[in-house]
């Protein structure tokens, strides 16, 4: 039986080493999709190599709040201030027509006179305060008390904005303001108690929040789009394999090899497997070459390299498990679909909705609860937990055990099916 | 002997109003060339693909060899040989990895599947393009590798759905001796075909089948002898079957 196994095997790389285009197709698009994305992505994942957005600041404050926007926008990293196009100051009708057209993802409007009378209500606040500890007359300071209007801090986004950047945007601002209110608070009590010279007030931050991620030895690990990217897509371009083993699978029935290989004196199951182990061979060498290219490839396009470490086993063993369940739902789809039509179209848009559902693209913990429970049922979301277990949470063996089950039994489920399928389909 | 005995078999397809194969029986002898001649859609596949192990009966049984496909499937499958009429072969490997690879899910091995390869390929005038791919073969190259894949572990019963289907002169004559020569030594082979002339020839006894069952058999001979104003199997096909189309889904 090892024989016959042995010469299905042989018989499948032979077909596998004649298709040019679809060797192209299995290794080579997928390190092309890889290195795409993650090119792509680089800037969501490390915000210090991040490519600066431009921002449009229209400042019709002339204070000294638009001079800390100004700064602090800046010294963030990830903001280019524009206050000119074309060599011109921009006012709110054009800054809002340049970010609507497209041109701009977003336009801070800031309100005249905002810094006086962010200034004046501070200073009425304070002296209110003041007069209750008898520092002044809490009569007078009553009869100065001025009302301020509030204050519209204007925000246009590009319509195509994606929510979690204008979240973003609007946090960063928010906290700018709330800077700018906490500092004039102090520099007002100090103008108040008349120590105008000397800072009495430390306004420095004493909180402060440090990310600690799991450590390597005595390096701390930072996920870094690479380590996220090169198992996540290594595992979309794993499951790829469903399109052109089915379509193997269904051009056996159409061009009459099947009927052939049914009336041999050999299992429907070896058949199977001398499918399984080649393609299971075919996924790992594809696995291996997204890591050469996450190792070495990537730092020459200025993407940090893809650190293995000592994982290198576990990693195998999951991208090996990760294909036996690609391929059995292969095996499963070629015996259902009648054509390549069925097959070729079916397998690719599923392996793509898998691959949402699995976190492959939008992580899952951001998901609706409804879809964190279905992401829950996709093979590719065992896969890539584990590969995330491995790679950013230092997991052992028997942390990605269970994934590793859940993979094998998927396999072995779909395989089954199949088996039981074809067998049905005979007796119909 | 028989090596073929069929009793009360019959065949409806899950979605179809009729019988395909109804209450046939049929008893086919060691040795001989089996016709089983009849319109499209008379039940001749689905009869050869019951007998080939690749569906199952509605009903009624059949022995190979005094084996059934319910208790000993695997030795069936040892004993016969299959030639679909497609062309059962990969385009992209050459004809020898072809044979190989059918010829090994035999457990046939080494120098003797090389030899029989060889030998085949040379008797069926393809050993020059025995390490061509089968892709760039005319059709009748494809036939003649196609029924190598079927015979090369010596069969001893040999089911063939029409082999000389769009092959030429040349290609057919080249088949039709391969198959004599490999029932002269002792293979049985069940045969389908529309190209009567040739069923004639090459024929022991024929069964004509119309709508899933058997209405006449015998040697070619003794059918155009009991048939009125015969003068070959055509007529008697004619006689039997009709003039009108047999078009059915």
């Amino acid at each position: 039986m090892l024989y016959k196994l042995g010469m299905a095997i042989r018989k499948e790389l032979l077909l596998q080493s004649r298709d040019v285009g679809g060797l192209i197709i299995l290794f080579v698009m997928p390190m092309v999709l890889l290195i795409t994305i993650t090119m792509v992505q680089k800037g969501s994942f490390d915000s210090i190599t991040g490519t600066r957005i431009p921002v449009l600041l229209v400042d019709n404050d002339k204070g000294e709040i638009a001079q800390t926007v100004r700064k602090e926008l800046g010294d963030i990293g990830s903001f280019e201030v524009v206050e000119k196009v074309n060599g011109a100051i921009l006012d709110e009708k054009e800054a809002k027509e340049a970010v609507f057209k497209g041109d701009y993802q977003l336009a801070i409007v800031l309100p005249p006179k905002l810094s006086d009378d962010l200034n004046l209500h501070i200073k009425q606040n304070v002296d209110k305060v003041m007069a209750e500890f008898s520092y002044s007359d809490s009569d007078t300071v009553t009869a100065a008390i001025t009302e301020i209007k509030k204050k519209d801090v204007n925000l246009y986004f590009d319509p195509a904005t994606q929510e979690s950047f204008k979240t973003a945007i609007k946090s960063s601002i928010d906290k700018l303001i709330a800077t700018i209110e906490k500092d004039k608070v102090y520099k007002v009590f100090q103008e108040e108690l008349g120590v105008n010279e000397e800072a009495v007030f430390d306004n420095g931050q004493i909180l402060q929040y440090r990310e600690i991620g799991p450590e390597a030895g005595r390096n701390s690990l930072k996920p870094s789009a690479v380590q996220h990217n090169v198992p996540a897509w290594s595992l979309f371009a794993i499951f790829f394999i469903v399109v052109p083993l089915s379509i193997n699978i269904v051009k056996e029935k159409s061009q009459g090899t099947m009927v052939r290989l049914i009336t041999n004196p050999v299992p429907y199951t070896l058949f199977l497997l001398g499918k399984t182990f080649t393609y299971l061979l075919v996924s790992l060498i594809q696995f291996y070459l997204m890591l050469l290219v996450g190792i070495y490839v990537f730092p020459l396009l200025d993407l940090p390299a893809f650190e293995v470490g000592h994982h290198f086993l576990q990693l195998s063993a999951m991208a090996l498990f990760a294909g036996l369940a690609a391929i059995g739902f292969g095996i499963l789809l070629g015996t259902i679909a009648t054509t390549q039509e069925q097959s070729a179209p079916f397998g690719a848009t599923f392996v793509v909705i898998l691959a949402a559902v699995g976190g492959v693209w939008v992580p899952v913990f951001v998901m609706p609860a409804i879809m964190q429970t279905i992401s829950k049922l996709s093979p590719m979301n065992w896969a890539l937990s584990g590969f995330y277990d491995i790679l950013l949470r230092q997991g052992s063996w028997l942390a990605i055990l269970p994934n590793i089950i859940l993979l094998l039994l998927f396999f072995m489920l779909t395989l089954l099916i199949a088996v039981l399928y074809d067998k049905k389909k005979r007796t119909i | 002997m028989e090596i073929i005995r069929i009793d009360s078999l019959s065949k409806k397809y899950k979605d179809s109003d009729y019988y395909s194969v109804e209450n046939l029986s049929l008893q086919i002898f060691e040795g001989e060339v089996f016709g089983l001649l009849g319109p499209n859609g008379a039940g001749k596949t689905t009869l050869i693909s019951m007998l080939c192990g690749l569906i199952k009966p509605t009903s009624g049984s059949f022995t190979i060899a005094g084996l059934s496909y319910k208790d000993t499937p695997m030795d069936i499958r040892r004993l016969i040989g299959v030639v679909p009429q497609e062309y059962a072969l990969y385009p992209t490997l050459t004809a020898t990895e072809n044979l190989v690879y059918f010829g090994a899910m035999y457990g046939l091995k080494g120098k003797v599947l090389n030899s029989l390869v060889e030998e085949g390929l040379s008797k069926m005038g393809l050993s020059k393009f025995a390490h061509k791919k089968i892709g760039a073969f005319s059709g009748g190259m494809k036939r003649r590798v196609n029924l190598l894949a079927g015979i090369l572990h010596e069969p001893k019963l040999l089911f063939l759905d029409e082999p000389t289907v769009g092959v030429d002169v040349q290609s057919k004559n080249v088949i039709l001796d391969f198959l004599n020569e490999q029932n002269q030594s002792g293979m049985t082979i069940v045969y389908t075909s529309h190209h009567l002339i040739e069923a004639q020839e090459l024929c022991d006894r024929i069964a004509i089948i119309e709508s899933g069952k058997v209405i006449v058999q015998g040697t070619p001979q003794e059918l155009i002898d009991t048939t009125e104003g015969a003068r070959n199997l055509e007529d008697v096909f004619i006689a039997l079957t009709g003039r009108g189309l047999r078009d059915a889904i």
